[in-house]
C-alpha cells in the first residue's frame, strides 16, 4: 500500500512535466490530461484513506522510502515519505478540491490560449503540495514549500501582460521569501538541536531540548507559517496574489497552500507543546490576524479581495486554534478543511460571477445576480451561510470548537481570545453578508464599459457549475460530518487531543456565536439591504479608508522596510565606502608606503646586497657561537 | 709558533676580500678579491689536513680550485660581455634592476 | 721537514717563514682591494698566492703547492691579465664611494667578522696537530696520496669537476662569441664604395706619413704644418687619444733651428 505514496505525487508531476514540456501539440487535450492526472492522484488517495479506515487507530502511519536524497555525513535527507491521519486529510483536501478546481478551469480557462500551460502550473501546484504534506521530514517539506511558493508566483502572475499581475506574484515571492526563511532557520537549528530533521525523530526528542531553543525554532516556525499562511505582519501578499485567476485564489489562496502553515504548526504540536511562550506568540499572531482580515474583509469593494481578507481572518482562527496546543490542533484542521470546501466554493463563485460580468470585479456594479445566475446563486449563497457559521452548516461545528477551545485556553488569555472569536465571528457575518448583499440582491448596478459592451449576466458552463455544486454540498455537510464521524479520534493518534474545560458551557458558547452572528447580519442588513447601494464608493470613516488600503499595510512595510531598507542600503554604501574601502585602501596605503621605503633597500647595486648577504652571515656565525656557548 | 696562526692568516685573508668585494667598483678587482677568498679558504682546508693528518682537506682544496677555475673563466666572460654592451666594467653601472 | 709537522709548534724556521712571508700576503691583499689599477691589484693578488703556495709547501701539501703556483698564478691571474688589458689597461678606478653607507656598512660587517671569525678559531679546540707525515708516506707520498683518494673515494666528485670544466669552457665561449649579423665587406666593394662617395678614393694615409714622428697616436702633419687626422686609425680617434706633437715638433724645430743657427752662426764667426 505504502507504494502507492509516491504514485499520489508522481500523478500530477507527470501531468505537469508533460504538459510544460510537451508544447503546443497537447493545446487542445493538455487540460484534460491535466484533469484526468489529478482525479487519478484524488482516486489513489480514495484507496488509502478506504486502506487507512481499515486499520486500528495506532497502524495507520505508511512510511515509504524512496532514496536517500542527500548524503552527507550526518546530514541526512531521505526521500522519504509519511502517510498518517493528519496528511491524509490534507491529501483528501488538496486532491478532492483540486480536481474539482481542475475540473473548473477547463471551463473558466476556455478562452485562455495559455490554458496548457495553467493545467501545468495547477499540476506542478498539486505536486509540490502534496510533496509538502507527505514529507516525512522537514527538508523534503520545505522543498515542497519552495515548490507551491513558485506554483503560486506562477499562477498569480499568470496573466504577466498585466503589470499588476506581474508586480503582485513578484510580492507574494518576495514576501513568502521572509517565511522560506524563517522554516529554513528553524530546519538549521533542528539540526543543530537534534541532529536530525526527520519529523519522528525530531519530534521524539523535543522534550529533551531546553525550552529556549524549542522556542526558538517555534518561532522561526511561525514566521515560515506567517509567511505562507498570510498572517499578520507578512500579510501583504494575499490581497495582491488575487490578481490571478480566480481557480487559482480559489485552490492555492484559500483553500490549500495558504493553509500550509497551519499543517506545519499542527506537525510540529510536539515543538509548541514544549514551549509555551512560542505558542503563545502564535495564538497572538492568529488572534491579531483573525481581526485584521475581517476588518480588510469589510472594506473591499473588490468581490475577490474581500473574500481574500475572509480567507486570512479564517486562518488567522486556525493559527489561534493551532496555538492553543492539543485543545484547539484538531479543531485547527477541522476548521482548515471545512474552510477549504466553503471558501473554494464562494471563490469559485465570484468566479463565476466574474466569468457572467465581463470580468468586473466591483461589487457595486453588480446587484441583483440571483435572478440572472440561480445556481451560482444558491451554491454561494451556502458557502455563505457555512462561512458565517449558520447553524447545522459546516462553518458552524467548526468555528464553534474554535472558539469553545480559545474560552478553554484559561485565566484572562482565555477570555480575551475567546471574546477576539466571538468578535471575529461578528465581523465575518457583517462582511460576508455585505458581500452577499451586494452581489446578489438590490437592483442592477452594472454599465456598459468603456467600449459600450452591455453586460449580459448568465449562468456559468456546466463544466464550472458542477464543482461549485460539489464543494457547497461538502460545505453544507461537512461540518456534520466531521462532528459526528469522528474527526477528533481520527487526528487524535497524530496531533494529540485534551478536552478544554471552559469558564463557561459550551451552549453558552453556542449561543453567543449564533447571537453575535445575527447581530453581524442584522448589521450588514441595516446598511446594504435596506436602501440602494451607491455605485460609487462613499468616503467613508478613517478606519473604512484605512481598510479599503489594506489598513494600510502596504504603507507601513513601504515606509518601514522600502525606505528603511533605501536608507539602510544608502548608509551600508557610505559606510561600505568610507570604512570598508577605507580600510582596504588604508591597508594598500600603509602597505604601500612601507614598500616605498623598503624599496629603497633594493637600490640595485650588487654591492649593497653583497653587503646585506655578508652581514647575514656574521649574524649567522654569531647565532652559532652563541648557541655553543649556551 | 702554533699552526693554528694559519688559521687566523686564512680569516684575515677572506675577511680581507670581503671587504674588498664589498668597496670595489671594478667588476675584475671583485672577482679577485673573490679569488682571494677562495685562497683563503683554501689554506684553513690545507691547514686542517694537516691538523687531522689526513689528505681528505688538501682534496677539497683541490676541488675548490678546480670549481674556482671554472668560475673564472665563466665570470670572465660574463665580464667581458657585460663590458661590450655596456662599455663598463663597473658593477654599479649594472643596476638596471632597481627602478 | 715531515717530521717537523706532527709538533704542536712549527720549527724556528717555519715559524719565521709564517711571520714573514704572512706578512707579506697581509700586505698584497691590501694592496689588492687598494690599488686603484686593476693591474696593480692582479700583481698584487698574484704576489698573494704565490705566498700561499709556500705556506701549502710547509703544510706538507706539496701538491697544492705547485699546483697552485703553476693554475693558479700561472693561467687564472693570467687570465684575469689578460682581461684587465682587454676591458682597458689604463683607465684607474676612483675609490670614492657613490652609495651612500656602504664604506660604514662593509666596514662593520667586515670588522664584525673578522672578529666573530678569529673567535670562533680561538674558541675552537684546535691545539692538537697530527702532522701529515704518516698520511704522506702511507701511499708513497704527498701525490700519490692524492691520486688515491681521488680515484676512489672522491671518483665521482673528480668526474663531476670534469663535467664542469667542460660546461665552463662551453659557457666562456658563448658568452664572448659575437654572431655576425651581416656579412663582411670585401676589399673590392669598398673600395668601389669608396669610388662611389669620392670622398676619399686612395687608400687612408699610414700614420706617420707626412710626420716627423712615426707613433701610431700621432697624426701625421701636412705639408703646411696642421695634423692631418685621417692617418690616426678610427679606434684612437672616437677615443680622443690623438696626440698632438704638433707644438712639440714646432718647439723641436726651433730647437733645431737655434742649434744650427748657433753651428752656423759660429761658422760664421768662424769665418768672420
Amino acid at each position: 500500500m505504502e507504494n502507492l505514496i509516491a504514485l499520489l505525487i508522481g500523478a500530477p508531476l507527470l501531468g505537469a512535466a508533460v504538459l510544460l514540456l510537451g508544447g503546443r501539440r497537447l493545446d487542445r487535450t493538455g487540460h484534460w490530461l491535466g484533469t484526468l492526472l489529478a482525479a487519478a492522484s484524488f482516486v489513489i488517495a480514495l484507496v488509502l484513506f478506504v486502506d487507512m479506515l481499515g486499520k486500528g487507530a495506532e497502524d495507520r502511519a505508511l512510511h515509504q522510502t524512496l532514496f536517500t536524497w542527500i548524503p552527507v555525513g550526518t546530514f541526512q535527507a531521505d526521500m522519504a515519505f509519511q502517510l498518517d491521519q493528519l496528511s491524509m486529510t490534507f491529501v483528501l483536501l488538496i486532491t478532492g478540491v483540486g480536481t474539482l478546481i481542475h475540473v473548473y478551469s477547463i471551463g473558466y480557462m476556455e478562452h485562455d490560449e495559455r490554458r496548457r500551460r495553467f493545467f501545468g502550473y495547477l499540476n506542478l501546484f498539486v505536486a509540490a503540495m502534496l510533496l509538502l504534506v507527505l514529507a516525512d521530514n522537514y527538508l523534503l517539506l520545505y522543498f515542497g514549500w519552495e515548490g507551491v511558493g513558485l506554483a503560486s508566483y506562477l499562477l498569480i502572475g499568470f496573466w504577466q501582460h498585466k503589470p499588476s499581475a506581474a508586480t503582485a506574484a513578484k510580492k507574494a515571492f518576495i514576501v513568502n521569501r521572509v517565511g522560506d526563511m524563517g522554516l529554513s532557520i528553524a530546519i538549521m537549528l533542528m539540526f543543530t538541536t537534534f541532529g536530525t530533521f526527520a519529523f519522528g525523530r525530531v519530534l521524539e526528542a523535543s522534550d529533551q531540548a531546553s525550552e529556549g531553543k524549542l522556542t526558538a525554532i517555534g518561532l522561526m516556525l511561525l514566521l515560515a507559517a506567517c509567511g505562507k499562511s498570510a498572517q499578520v505582519p507578512l500579510q501583504s501578499w494575499l490581497g495582491d496574489a488575487m490578481e490571478g485567476p480566480t481557480p487559482v485564489s480559489a485552490l492555492i489562496h484559500a483553500a490549500t497552500m495558504v493553509t500550509a502553515g497551519v499543517y506545519l504548526i499542527v506537525r510540529s504540536a510536539d515543538i509548541f507543546n514544549a514551549a509555551p511562550d512560542a505558542q503563545l506568540v502564535v495564538t497572538v499572531v492568529g488572534a491579531v490576524t483573525l481581526l485584521f482580515g475581517a476588518i480588510v474583509g469589510c472594506a473591499k469593494d473588490d468581490i475577490k479581495k474581500a473574500l481574500a481578507g475572509s480567507t486570512m481572518s479564517q486562518i488567522g482562527y486556525m493559527i489561534l486554534a493551532a496555538g492553543l496546543g492539543p485543545i484547539g490542533y484538531v479543531f485547527a484542521i477541522m476548521h482548515l478543511v471545512t474552510h477549504g470546501f466553503f471558501k473554494a466554493g464562494l471563490f469559485l463563485g465570484a468566479g463565476s460571477v466574474m466569468h457572467g460580468m465581463n470580468d468586473e470585479v466591483d461589487m457595486r456594479k453588480y446587484g441583483g445576480l440571483r435572478k440572472y445566475m440561480p445556481v451560482t446563486f444558491v451554491t454561494f449563497g451556502l458557502g455563505y451561510l457555512a462561512i458565517i457559521g449558520f447553524p447545522g452548516l459546516s462553518g458552524f461545528f467548526s468555528k464553534d470548537k474554535i472558539i469553545e477551545a480559545a474560552f478553554a485556553k484559561g485565566g484572562t488569555e482565555g477570555w480575551i481570545l475567546g471574546a477576539v472569536t466571538l468578535l471575529g465571528a461578528a465581523i465575518t457575518a457583517y462582511y460576508m453578508t455585505r458581500v452577499m448583499l451586494m452581489t446578489f440582491f438590490g437592483e442592477k448596478r452594472w454599465q456598459p464599459d468603456a467600449e459600450g459592451h452591455e453586460p449580459h449576466p448568465h449562468e456559468s458552463p456546466k463544466s464550472m457549475v458542477i464543482p461549485m455544486i460539489l464543494l457547497a454540498v461538502g460545505s453544507v455537510g461537512g461540518g456534520a460530518v466531521f462532528e459526528f464521524s469522528g474527526f477528533v479520534e481520527w487526528l487524535e493518534p497524530v496531533t494529540g487531543f485534551e478536552h478544554g474545560h471552559a469558564p463557561i458551557s459550551a451552549a453558552a458558547v453556542t449561543a453567543a456565536t449564533v447571537a453575535v452572528m445575527v447581530i453581524g447580519v442584522g448589521l450588514a442588513y441595516l446598511q446594504y439591504g435596506r436602501g440602494p447601494v451607491p455605485v460609487v464608493a462613499p468616503r467613508g470613516s478613517l478606519l473604512t479608508r484605512a481598510a479599503r488600503r489594506d489598513l494600510l499595510q502596504d504603507d507601513f512595510n513601504h515606509a518601514v522596510f522600502v525606505t528603511g531598507g533605501t536608507h539602510l542600503t544608502r548608509s551600508l554604501v557610505y559606510v561600505d565606502h568610507s570604512l570598508v574601502d577605507g580600510v582596504v585602501n588604508g591597508t594598500a596605503a600603509a602597505v604601500g608606503g612601507l614598500s616605498g621605503r623598503l624599496r629603497k633597500l633594493q637600490n640595485g647595486y650588487a654591492r649593497t646586497y653583497a653587503v646585506s648577504m655578508f652581514g647575514g652571515t656574521a649574524v649567522l656565525i654569531a647565532a652559532t657561537l652563541l648557541m655553543r656557548a649556551v | 709558533m702554533n699552526p693554528v696562526n694559519y688559521l687566523y692568516l686564512a680569516a684575515l685573508l677572506f675577511t680581507i676580500g670581503a671587504a674588498g668585494v664589498l668597496i670595489r667598483r671594478n667588476a675584475i678587482v671583485v672577482f679577485m678579491c673573490v679569488e682571494l677568498m677562495l685562497n683563503a679558504c683554501n689554506l684553513a682546508f690545507v691547514t686542517f689536513s694537516r691538523m687531522h693528518g689526513n689528505l681528505d682537506g688538501q682534496i677539497i682544496a683541490f676541488f675548490t680550485m678546480v670549481v674556482a677555475a671554472a668560475e673564472v673563466v665563466v665570470g670572465l666572460a660574463i665580464i667581458v660581455s657585460v663590458f661590450r654592451a655596456r662599455h663598463s666594467a663597473s658593477v654599479d653601472d649594472a643596476s638596471l634592476m632597481k627602478l | 721537514m715531515s717530521a717537523n709537522l706532527a709538533a704542536y709548534t712549527t720549527s724556528t724556521g717555519e715559524a719565521f717563514q709564517f711571520w714573514v712571508l704572512g706578512t707579506v700576503a697581509v700586505v698584497g691583499a691590501l694592496s689588492t682591494i687598494l690599488m686603484r689599477k686593476a693591474v696593480h691589484s692582479a700583481l698584487s693578488l698574484a704576489g698573494t698566492m704565490i705566498v700561499l703556495a709556500v705556506f701549502y709547501l710547509a703544510n706538507g701539501a706539496y701538491f697544492l703547492g705547485i699546483v697552485q703556483i703553476v693554475v693558479y698564478t700561472g693561467a687564472i691571474m693570467m687570465l684575469f691579465l689578460f682581461v684587465v688589458m682587454l676591458v682597458g689597461v689604463t683607465a684607474a678606478d676612483s675609490l670614492k664611494e657613490t652609495i651612500k653607507g656602504q664604506r660604514w656598512w662593509a666596514a662593520a660587517c667586515g670588522l664584525g667578522f673578522g672578529i666573530l671569525l678569529a673567535a670562533g678559531i680561538g674558541n675552537a679546540s684546535l691545539t692538537e696537530f697530527a702532522g701529515l707525515g704518516a698520511a704522506n708516506s702511507a701511499n708513497g707520498g704527498n701525490v700519490e696520496g692524492l691520486a688515491a683518494l681521488i680515484f676512489t673515494k672522491y671518483v665521482f666528485a673528480f668526474e663531476i669537476t670534469g663535467a664542469l670544466l667542460i660546461t665552463a669552457a662551453v659557457g666562456a665561449m658563448v658568452l664572448t662569441h659575437r654572431e655576425r649579423t651581416e656579412r663582411a665587406r670585401t676589399q673590392r666593394e669598398l673600395s668601389e664604395q669608396r669610388v662611389r662617395e669620392g670622398t676619399h678614393v686612395p687608400p687612408l694615409p699610414a700614420p706617420g706619413v707626412y710626420a716627423r714622428h712615426n707613433a701610431v697616436d700621432v697624426a701625421g702633419l701636412l705639408p703646411d704644418g696642421t695634423p692631418a687626422e685621417l692617418t690616426v686609425m678610427g679606434t684612437l680617434r672616437k677615443r680622443g687619444q690623438i696626440r698632438d706633437v704638433s707644438r712639440e715638433a714646432l718647439s723641436d724645430l726651433k730647437a733645431l733651428e737655434q742649434r744650427s743657427a748657433e753651428r752656423l752662426g759660429r761658422e760664421e764667426e768662424a769665418s768672420r
